[in-house]
């Protein structure tokens, strides 16, 4: 039998019951199609969250105190509270090699007001190298310079979000920057005068860069902290990526020197490097993702089985045809192919309808739902390899069967 | 003359469990020239399916030998026996067996796609086969399932002759047929033979139907009874006015 003939033998086949066919191949159809959606939407959400992590600067190490603990006892007051890193601790920072800017900050939760309106939010004492360390831009006015830094200087640079707290008014409820710009707040019953907006990043919750209101760190330092000493967290920028490491263990063996502290584990700080950040939330989203992608593969075994079902049901159905063919001259190869071959087409073509219901559904849950989806190529070729796969595991047993019939028994068949 | 079938003491048993297997055919000896038109006869029971199935290679003899067109079929593998009946070969069953939902020409040209012959040459050797059997063309493209019970024996007879076989291996083929049609059926049978000169052998176990043959072969409980030539052979009328 030649191949070009089985083709048209496997075609007729599927052809002579289209409706039971196409019964038998949507099965595949949504086990493909899932499979490829689902995997779409968890790696579309991994890339999201690791892009998010990413906009909060690039190369980033953020160096943060360590647990305040009293001299002789062993009491904790908890991470972060500690006010052991200094301004010059920065200042050291900064020199290190293969160090692209740091930004020492102290921040706070403070109340601000303009005119009736006031709102609870993040005040963020800086430096101007913050701008560039953590990825934020101004949209208009601009933002306070080293001179107002060493100043000590009362000005304000806010976030959208507080923007449209404090200057909304009750016949405009999203006030435009220039609204803001040269008003006079207050923080903390301090005057500030607002000199620029930073541009919307989004997120959410309390991380949102949009909700701050940043001030020179020296400002900050005198009239909210009232304390010059300490600052709350320096985030360094590396230069590249592969330096990240290189940089980290030498930022802490400097602190470690200047806080005169010889034991590492009893460090008073801690430096957390954004892409520890980034591979733990991969790793979760890696999981959500194969959790999806199981599910959806179970759907495809059923699919599979279903097919099974209908090529033992075609190959009873079929006994006198098959003890013909045998008759006729059939060999026990030609059936077995036949069949196989049968399978195989309902499963490859269920395969290639179901990629492209899976990437349809994609597009239109990132277009509608605005979850972002991302179909890759490896998922594609995954799923072709699986339903491939299945034509022949599920096909190979009802396609021997049909090839081990008795073409007397087979004829007699009533 | 040449023979086409050359039985030397068939026979054929079947174990069922018991202590004795079951002996079906016990000691068939006969053979049957190139161009004759044979008919054998019997009863059901008789042993002649089971003699049928040897002849058509479909089965192998317990003992014996059986040559067809010289070649020794017994003791052949199925695959080898699935080559003799492709090349050698032409069934007509008395159930037809055509592919539903599949044109007459397709049905026809079934047995040549095992043979490994082209396309074009498979449509050539399909529409010579369907004119020898007196197959009208306009319902070469009808589909199996549309066509009466007599066309659909007439695809299948000019399937059987698609191999160009040795023999036509006919097991009553007018079994599922009424008197008018079967008469058709057979007419076109004595047509094959006297005309085109094949080699026919007819399984019936009606009289009427053996009658059309030139020599019938009777069978009885597993034995040949008797062997002659057809006295008062019956010419089969064939009705033109058959409904596709």
């Amino acid at each position: 039998m030649k191949f070009n003939d089985l083709i048209e033998e496997v075609y007729n086949a599927i052809t002579v019951n289209k409706v039971r066919s196409g019964l038998t191949m949507l099965g595949i159809v949504i086990g493909i199609a899932s499979v490829i959606a689902m995997v779409a939407i968890g790696q579309g959400t991994q890339a999201t969250v690791q892009a998010n992590i990413q906009s909060l600067g690039a190369n980033l190490l953020m160096v943060m105190p360590g647990a305040a603990r009293s001299f002789g006892t062993s009491v904790s007051a908890g991470f972060g509270s500690a006010e052991t890193l200094t301004p010059d601790d920065a200042t050291a920072l900064a020199a290190l090699p293969n160090v692209a800017a740091v930004a020492p900050e102290i921040s706070g939760r403070y109340q601000a007001v303009y005119g009736s309106e006031n709102t609870n939010t993040t005040v963020m004492g800086t430096v101007p190298a913050y701008l560039q360390v953590r990825n934020v831009q101004v949209d208009q006015g601009s933002f306070f310079t080293a001179t107002d830094v060493t100043n000590s200087n009362r000005v304000a640079v806010i976030g959208p979000n507080v923007l449209s707290e404090l200057f909304a008014t009750p016949t405009n409820a999203s006030p435009t920057p220039d609204m803001a710009i040269g008003k006079n707040i207050l923080i903390k019953g301090n005057i500030f005068t607002v000199i620029g907006v930073t541009v919307a990043k989004g997120g959410s919750g309390f991380a949102s860069q949009d909700n701050n209101i940043y001030v020179p760190l020296t400002a900050a330092q005198h009239y909210l902290v009232g304390s010059m000493g300490y600052v709350s967290e320096i985030d360094i920028e590396v230069q590249a990526e592969q330096a990240m490491s290189t940089v980290e263990q030498a930022a802490t063996s400097l602190l470690l020197e200047r806080h005169g502290i010889s034991d590492p584990t009893q460090a008073d700080f801690n430096i957390v490097n954004q892409a520890d950040i980034v591979s733990a939330v991969s790793a979760t989203t890696g999981t959500f993702t194969t959790l999806l992608a199981s599910i959806a593969a179970i759907s495809l075994l059923v699919g599979g089985i279903g097919i099974m079902n209908m090529m033992l049901t075609t190959v009873t159905e079929r006994t006198r045809e098959i003890g013909l063919r045998k008759a006729i001259g059939a060999k026990e190869r030609d059936i077995t192919l036949q069949f196989l071959g049968e399978s195989l087409a309902l499963t490859f073509s269920g395969g290639v309808l179901g990629v492209l219901l899976g990437w349809g559904i994609a597009l239109g849950m990132a277009y509608f739902a605005s979850t972002a989806t991302q179909v890759s190529l490896g998922s594609v070729i995954l799923a072709f390899g699986v339903s491939a796969l299945i034509g022949i595991a599920f096909g190979y047993y009802p396609a021997r069967r049909a090839a081990k019939m008795n073409p007397i028994e087979a004829l007699r068949y009533e | 003359m040449e023979k086409i079938i050359d039985c030397r003491n068939i026979t054929k048993s079947y174990a069922n469990g018991s202590v004795e297997p079951t002996q079906v055919l016990k000691g068939i000896t006969f053979s049957v020239a190139r161009g004759e038109f044979v008919a054998i006869m019997g009863p059901s029971g008789s042993g002649k399916s089971t003699l049928m199935h040897i002849l058509g290679a479909l089965d192998t003899p317990t003992s014996g030998d059986y040559f067809l067109d010289g070649k020794n079929v017994a003791g052949l593998s199925e695959d080898e026996l699935a080559d003799v009946r492709m090349e050698k070969i032409g069934f007509v069953f008395q159930s037809f067996n055509l592919l539903p939902r599949t044109t007459v020409l397709r049905n026809v040209a079934l047995p040549l796609i095992y043979a490994g012959i082209s396309k074009e040459q498979r449509v050539k050797i399909a529409e010579k086969a369907l004119r020898d059997s007196a197959f009208p063309e306009a319902a070469w493209q009808y589909h199996s399932n549309q066509i009466s019970g007599g066309m659909m024996q007439r695809v299948a007879i000019a399937r059987s002759l698609v191999n160009d076989p040795a023999m036509i291996l006919a097991d009553e083929p007018t079994g599922n047929l009424d008197s008018k049609t079967g008469d058709v059926v057979l007419h076109t049978f004595q047509a094959l033979n006297a005309d085109h000169g094949k080699t026919i052998v007819l399984i019936t176990h009606e009289q009427y139907v053996a009658e059309h043959a030139d020599r019938i072969i009777h069978i009885l409980d597993g034995n040949i009874v008797k062997d002659e030539k057809n006295p008062h052979k019956l010419v089969a009328r064939n009705e033109k006015n058959i409904a596709p």
